[in-house]
């Protein structure tokens, strides 16, 4: 019998498939930062955040946004694997009249919580749902993704500031720390490291993990869990493109082309 | 005659009147919550008033957040600072997203005064009018305010108020009904009709009535709501009097004049003259020193209807 971590490694792995499918039978579309957070978006669905999907506006349950909001593709993955919509649904990304966009639509897509894509401006709404719940005396959490690059919005830093001055614990921001942006690697074009140290100095509780590992994203929710008066952000260490050697590593995969053997040889390395 | 309370006086009253029976609504502000008159609505609902600080584009998102939980929120700055410095956090967070936010855009046009050019908001209407599903509201007094806001908060989707805070010259008197969307007919007249918006409402007032002791008769009309627009008025009045003459406190590019221009050309083309802030920016000084240097003036209404007058000929 397989344990905790090994069901989550096979559903990780089916997720990759799916976003490679979805993205393939496109021919095009943001492979890398889709898989980069694959094993947080599956551990956020399967096992962390109090959600119904049968009853998607539940007014209690978490919430989650996608700051990131062209990573889209993993967040569908995720509700439709979890039930929200069909999966049948996956084929349609992107094409015209589509419920998956892109970028994440609130109003299109039956379990988005928030519209993104527009960058840096996530963490802001992610606060307003965190004041409404304290202000409602609601125990739900807000959880929320961002990528490295994402960070050199200046209203990330606002929020950031925001966030701690509100002592927001129902709060947790998850970044995608993969260290590539869509013009080369962040360090180079505008660092936004050390962020464990930047986000501590603005506040927040903070903890760097393995992006991939589950045992550490388990390790860093408990400590998110347990956090109280400040928000939490975890910093995951991650691979833009995780999982297919055409996107793995690369800085060419923010938004990449997919042709059928490439999709095709790609699935035959998620098996 | 001015009016006895400044606006944001009636403002923050309106508002916590309102927020005495609707818990969904809540106050973000962007330091300048004193300056909004909205120090007492934070002290009788503290867990409802938030002060991001000096960051209009987190206001902006916090407030979308908040509206996604139900809240209505209002949020506020001048309004240079709470339509362009975060114009693309209205457009995608709040406007694309359809959630319901009211953004108050306070100072508007000479009303900036002494804060002079980098304060001074003549483009705020023609920014948002472009914004898809963004209702623009701008009152002329108090008494109007007071009026629209109950019947604002109750309507779908995010709305911009344009919202002068001093003083007031008295227009409407108590009793007065909004009718959202619907222009007020202030004055009926077959020779030329002048539209009007925010404190220029008062001036056409004045050059209708100039012009009356010459035997030209002028219909005034106040838009409101200049998005969206009451069509139906400005075309019944172009039929009416053949002759249109708009004023507004802003751009000529972009607000009530443009928006009228745009209604005329698809409905019912007759002559337009448009008074308004002729493609430039703003400059320090009083307001009536403003009025003048920018053209606004009952003078400069009743010249452009003496013009239009003749162009209908």
């Amino acid at each position: 019998m397989k344990d905790s971590y090994e069901e989550l490694t096979d559903l990780a792995l089916e997720a990759r498939r799916e976003v490679v499918r979805m993205i393939g039978g496109l021919g095009v579309g943001h492979v890398g930062g889709c898989l980069s957070i694959v094993e947080a978006m599956i551990y956020l669905y399967y096992r962390e955040m109090n959600i119904k999907p049968e009853q998607p506006d539940w007014p209690d349950r978490d919430r989650f946004i996608m700051s990131k909001g062209h990573a889209g593709p993993i967040l569908y993955t995720m509700l439709g694997l979890r039930g929200y919509f069909s999966k049948d649904l996956f084929a349609t990304l992107n094409r015209p009249g589509t419920h998956l966009p892109s970028h994440c639509d609130m109003r299109l897509t039956i379990g988005v919580d928030m519209t993104a894509g527009s960058l840096g401006q996530g963490l802001s709404c992610a606060i307003g749902m965190a004041l409404a719940a304290r202000m409602d005396k609601k125990d739900y959490r807000v959880f929320c993704v961002v990528g490295d690059g994402e960070q050199q919005e200046g209203q990330v830093w606002e929020a950031a500031m925001y966030a701690a001055s509100q002592k927001l614990d129902n709060l947790v921001l998850l970044i995608d720390d993969n260290g590539m942006q869509i013009d080369g690697v962040t360090d180079d074009i505008n660092s936004v490291r050390p962020l464990e140290k930047r986000w501590g100095a603005f506040g927040w509780a903070t903890i760097a993990i393995n992006g991939h590992n589950f045992r550490e994203i388990e390790r860093a929710f408990d400590f998110a869990g347990k956090t109280t008066g400040k928000p939490t952000a975890i910093v995951m260490n991650t691979i833009k493109g995780k999982g297919i050697s055409i996107a793995e590593n690369k800085c060419s995969s923010h938004n990449m082309p997919l042709t059928a053997e490439q999709t095709a040889e790609a699935l035959r390395e998620l098996q | 005659m001015k009016e006895q309370q400044e606006m944001r006086a009636v403002y923050c009253a309106t508002m916590m009147e309102m927020a005495e029976k609707d818990n969904r609504i809540v106050s973000v502000q962007a330091d300048l919550m004193g300056g909004h008159g909205m120090k007492p609505f934070a002290e009788r609902f503290p867990e409802r008033s938030f002060n991001v600080g000096v960051a209009e584009a987190n206001m902006a998102c916090i407030a979308a957040g908040l509206a996604t939980t139900g809240k209505i929120p209002f949020i506020h700055s001048f309004a240079t600072f709470s339509t362009r410095r975060c114009f693309d956090q209205i457009a995608v967070s709040i406007c694309y997203a359809k959630l319901k936010v009211c953004i108050i855009g306070s100072d508007p046009g000479v009303g900036a005064e002494l804060n002079g050019g980098t304060h001074m908001a003549l483009e705020d209407v023609a920014i948002m009018r472009v914004l898809p599903g963004m209702t623009i509201f701008e009152p002329v007094d108090s008494v109007q305010l007071k009026a629209a806001l109950p019947v604002l908060v109750a309507q779908e989707g995010p709305v911009y108020i344009r919202l002068y805070r001093k003083a007031a010259e008295s227009v409407f008197q108590r009793g007065y009904q909004f009718r959202p969307g619907k222009a007020d007919i202030l004055k009926d007249g077959e020779d030329v009709a002048i539209i009007a918006s925010g404190l220029c409402v008062h001036e056409a007032l004045m050059a209708a009535e100039k012009l009356e002791r010459d035997g030209i008769k002028a219909s005034v009309l106040n838009i409101h709501t200049v998005k969206p627009i009451d069509t139906d008025a400005i075309i019944r009045a172009a039929r009416e009097t053949g002759t249109i003459v708009t004023v507004e406190n802003h751009s000529i590019i972009g607000g009530l004049g443009s928006a009228v221009a745009e209604t005329l050309a698809e409905g019912c083309p007759v002559p337009l003259m448009r008074v308004g802030v002729r493609d430039r920016f703003g400059e320090v000084g009083k307001q009536d020193y403003l009025m003048r240097a920018f053209g606004i003036t009952a003078a400069d209404i009743e010249a452009a209807a003496r013009k239009a007058l003749r162009d209908k000929c």
